[in-house]
């Protein structure tokens, strides 16, 4: 078809290997000005000579101010561009054996062969509108479609060096670096190259282990290779996943992946889930989202889609997000082998956590009338099984599946009754399983736009978890200022740097003393991150969860996202902590420090990013100023948080010491 | 009444304590508190030409970072209408540095490449620079590299750095070099008007738990000082360029030496690391009264006294040394 074209329009067909150019000439993987170069040198709306020098008076006057090096670096790539570019001489007549590939493999569903393949394709005007789903809702799961084929290179795994400790695929932003764990014998009519080991597992050492890349979906952002603890002895740069070009394994990586998704889930009750290497082995149910390679946010939503995800009722705020958690015309969100997969809508930026307050009351009422329901129907469903519905506890995993087989047998027992009431539980039966609302968006909704009714929900002590994803900056917008952004970063609304604190959105939730409230950052520690999440879902109340999320506006190269996160919590920037506040039963202090005092200056955390940096380089005393003031922040918020965390229960204890 | 004065890079200097480039010296308030403790002279932290472009590339890749990707937010950050690059910061502090004291600045500038970047040894003395350190860290690790190509890079590049400035110009260097006195020599025949002898090579070590190359930094020690003695020695009176010492100087006794040797000037920076920037007034005072004890009326009088050509028995700095001081290893249980 493709050649088709060329032939028939006589059309002069031109090719470059950009990357290579912007490699070789220091751009890294920006082909913007070598694509530049390549339009003017070959459209001819400019003679050719005229054309370029015009390019280079726009590379001095955009980035002369950058210095002369980066000048010079892109006047490079432009020459070095006009000797990469080659006119491919087409023959006379169609002879091509190949052409390009579908939008979408054959294997997909109807709806996305036939709707979102259109789109992909560029064709969406041509759908007519009965084509859409009629009822508001949108398939999930369509992103696994896409095969958007962005990396250069992809991570390849070393079964022999592994530890299995499933950092890799925690941290994993699109959620494309999977493990199971599998029955030898499934493994017989398995692909030549895919790869396996041991588990290492106590009680899983007869299974085998198998890590695997989706390779068509990574984005080759090197999270995964940079969180790697394990090195070759005889070569340490050699780890356990390593990055290799894409593009010669793409096809038997393709076989292998598909092999690894039939094989079975683990069964979640031989788990355990407040582990990373246990969590590695729940399927994720938010994979291959349209986030920025390397996004510290998703690897968090993942994690809630992997826990509670087939019980999940999301409420997001507009941002990233909802972009890349729902941008037309694919879908991140998916379900289980069940059917089961988080219910997702996204509203607006101002009322994101009363949408998400709605969501609750709506299941509330549906549970409350449900068990009513149930209780008149006693006699027709049989009490034993009416009894067991309304005492069921569901605090485990193991319970909630108890329930849902009990929610089975009440659909059917209830069809073959045709009262009204017997009909309203029928659709209602579902509500009778817990399920888990989570209302997430980032630090622009949450500290700025929505924090008015996130503090409404909070305080009616309703059971939702909150997720902020906390950027420190608007980052869907471009990098805007909000109150999460500390003081000194630049943004934008804040060029001299932001001069005033980060607002402790944690510490004017505490004094409520109704929300369980963490703190976390994956990179600093990603058990308490797991655990945190495990408790505040457990939580029969409001949970706020503030993830320290990195991000492309702060400057930093993202490979490297959880060793910065990291630095945060080791300079004091971000502590990391749990407030519980069941634990006043217990009789302990309801907030627990889980990071050490600041051992690291804030100068060595903060000055890996280009948001701190370029204030030194345009502003250095405002830099130098606004540093020592967010030290003093720093270290005037650990030692209040110390002296929180060391407060005695009812604070009566101490009250009496005074006196005596 | 002692006369501790001696000249260096055509200044007199009222005595032969140089504080040697080190970020001590990235603060105003640092410099002023050298003169005060009796520095009679001090080198400026480096400018080096990695930073230069560095900076810049740094910079550029991160403000481009993710811009006119996406089609709600085009860029990250604010456009700013200038920044403060390499050099530009630099040649600030160097104007204010000399404001702020009066005793001679030298600028510094660390680099091997004879690029661009050697214009900004031009900018240094515009800035006000009484002098210019070119200092010279070089890790050939190239196998193909010979030691005869690297002697001509560092030649030419001094060459070049002269032809660009009219103050004097130091160069500083580590000693690996095969023929060092003939380097010497060709460098001060490329114009260097000093040779600061010499640099300390930091050298990486290995992190056995984490697998990793890590920075260590560890500071000079007096021991250091031998191999900087030998070579002054060796120079003195064969090449014009003033000679410095740099590493290992510790104390008074440190400083004695090298003006014996054949110095004109000793710098230091761990001995001001490890004991604070007022041990320059002790190490002042100790010389003083070492000379005083000892009859010597000036620090003149004793340079290059015990140079290679001045001392009674020249072989001490040769051959016949090593073999007599092998001969005298002794078990000592």
């Amino acid at each position: 078809m493709v050649q088709e074209q060329i032939v028939s329009k006589k059309l002069r067909f031109f090719i470059i290997d950009g990357y290579r150019v912007a490699r070789e000439t220091g751009m890294g993987a920006r082909i913007n000005t070598v694509m530049q170069t390549c339009f003017f040198a070959i459209s001819g709306v400019l003679p050719r000579n005229e054309a370029i020098a015009a390019i280079k008076h726009a590379i001095e006057k955009t980035y002369g101010k950058r210095g002369e090096a980066v000048v010079q670096k892109n006047f490079a790539a432009v020459d070095s561009t006009l000797a990469h570019l080659y006119e491919v001489q087409a023959p006379n007549q169609v002879t091509s054996s190949f052409d390009l590939r579908a939008a979408v493999p054959a294997e997909s569903p109807e709806f996305v062969q036939k709707v979102i393949a259109k789109m992909i394709a560029g064709e969406g005007d041509l759908l007519p509108v009965s084509a859409l789903p009629v009822d508001g809702t949108y398939p999930s799961g369509t992103a696994q479609w896409e095969k958007r084929n962005i990396a250069l290179e992809i991570p390849v795994w070393d079964e022999d060096l592994c530890i299995q400790c499933g950092k890799c695929v925690l941290v994993c932003p699109h959620s494309v670096i999977r493990a199971k764990i599998s029955e030898p014998q499934l493994l017989a009519g398995a692909p030549p190259t895919l790869k396996s080991a041991p588990a290492r597992w106590r009680e899983f050492k007869d299974l085998r282990y198998i890590l695997q890349v989706a390779p068509e979906d990574c984005t080759g952002c090197v999270l995964c290779v940079e969180v790697c603890p394990a090195k070759s002895k005889s070569e340490v740069r050699h780890k356990a996943i390593n990055m290799m070009p894409q593009p010669p394994i793409r096809e038997q990586e393709a076989q292998n992946w598909k092999f690894f998704l039939q094989l079975p889930e683990t069964e979640r009750q031989a788990l355990s889930l407040s582990h990373v290497k246990d969590v590695q082995l729940l399927q994720p149910l938010f994979e291959f989202s349209g986030a920025c390679a390397g996004c510290g946010e998703t690897p968090y939503i993942k994690l809630v889609s992997q826990l509670f995800g087939d019980r999940a009722i999301i409420a997001n705020a507009t941002g990233c997000s909802s972009i890349y958690g729902a941008s037309m015309p694919t879908t991140p969100w998916a379900a289980n082998q069940n059917g089961r997969g988080p219910a997702w809508s996204n509203s607006l930026f101002e009322d994101n956590a009363e949408f998400g307050l709605g969501m609750r009351l709506a299941l509330d009422k549906q549970m409350e009338y449900a068990r009513e329901l149930v209780g008149r129907l006693s006699d027709t469903l049989g009490d034993e099984l009416a009894e067991a519905l309304l005492l069921a506890d569901q605090s485990t995993d193991a319970d909630i599946r108890a329930q849902r087989d009990r929610v089975m047998l009440l659909k059917k027992r209830l069809r073959v009754v045709s009262t009204p009431e017997a009909r309203d539980l029928l659709s209602l039966a579902d509500a009778l399983v817990k399920k888990s609302v989570w209302i997430i968006g980032g630090d622009g909704w949450a500290y700025d736009i929505g924090f008015g009714g996130l503090d409404h929900v909070l305080a009616s002590g309703r059971n939702v978890n909150v997720l902020v994803l906390d950027t420190e900056v608007y980052s869907n917008t471009g990098g805007q200022m909000s109150k999460a952004t500390p003081r000194g970063a630049v943004a934008k609304f804040a060029a001299g740097g932001k001069p005033t604190p980060k607002k402790d959105l944690a510490l004017m939730v505490i004094p409520y003393g109704n929300t369980y409230v963490a703190r976390v950052a994956m990179g600093g520690s990603d058990s308490q991150t797991i655990k945190a999440f495990c408790e505040a879902e457990a939580y029969e109340g409001p949970s706020l969860i503030i993830a320290y999320s990195h991000c492309i506006a702060h400057g930093y190269d993202m490979r490297y996202g959880m060793d910065q996160q990291k630095a945060a919590v080791l300079s004091g920037h971000w502590p990391l902590f749990r407030y519980n506040p069941d634990l006043v039963k217990e009789g302990k202090n309801s907030l627990q420090l889980d990071s050490k005092p600041p051992s690291l200056p804030l100068k060595k955390y903060v000055y890996n990013e280009t948001r701190y940096t370029m204030l030194v380089h345009s502003d250095p005393a405002g830099a130098k100023r606004l540093l020592e003031l967010a030290q003093e922040d720093v270290l005037a918020r650990w030692h209040f948080y110390e002296y929180l965390a060391a407060m005695p229960v009812g604070g009566t204890e101490k009250k009496e010491e005074h006196h005596d | 009444m002692i006369d501790l004065s001696t000249t260096y890079l055509g200044s007199t200097l009222k005595n032969p304590l140089v504080v040697s480039s080190s970020p001590l010296c990235e603060k105003i308030d640092n410099i002023r508190r050298m003169e005060d403790a009796g520095a009679a002279a001090v080198v400026l932290h480096s400018l080096f030409e990695e930073q230069i472009t560095l900076e810049s590339h740094h910079l550029d890749r991160y403000l481009s970072h993710g811009t006119e990707s996406f089609a709600e937010s085009l860029t990250y950050f604010p456009d700013m209408v200038d920044y403060n690059l390499g050099p530009d910061a630099y040649l600030e502090h160097l104007r204010q540095a000399k404001v702020a004291v009066d005793i001679p600045i030298i600028g510094s500038l660390n680099g091997i490449s004879t690029g661009g970047w050697i214009s900004y040894a031009k900018k240094i003395q515009e800035a006000g620079a009484d002098a210019l350190e070119l200092n010279l860290y070089y890790i050939p690790t190239d196998p193909d590299l010979s030691g005869a190509q690297v002697e001509q890079m560092y030649v030419d590049l001094v060459r070049d750095v002269k032809a660009s400035v009219s103050i004097p110009v130091a160069v500083k260097l580590g000693h690996s070099f095969s023929a060092f006195a003939n380097l010497a020599r060709r460098l001060d025949q490329a114009g260097a008007n000093g040779l600061v002898l010499f640099n300390r090579f930091y050298q990486p070590d290995f992190d056995l738990e984490n697998l990793e190359v890590v920075h260590t930094l560890t500071l000079s020690s007096s021991y250091e000082l031998l191999l900087r003695l030998h070579w002054i020695a060796i120079l003195y009176g064969h090449i014009r360029a003033d000679l410095a010492v740099t590493g290992g100087v510790h104390t008074a006794h440190d400083v004695l030496k090298a003006m014996m040797a054949g110095a004109r000037v000793t710098m230091m920076t761990s001995a001001l690391l490890k004991n604070g920037i007022g041990h320059l007034t002790t190490v002042r005072s100790d010389l003083l009264a070492w000379m005083e004890g000892h009859e010597y009326e000036s620090i003149r009088q004793m340079q290059g006294s015990m140079s290679h050509r001045s001392v009674a028995e020249p072989a001490a700095f040769e051959r016949a040394n090593y073999i007599k001081v092998l001969s005298s290893y002794v078990l000592k249980t």
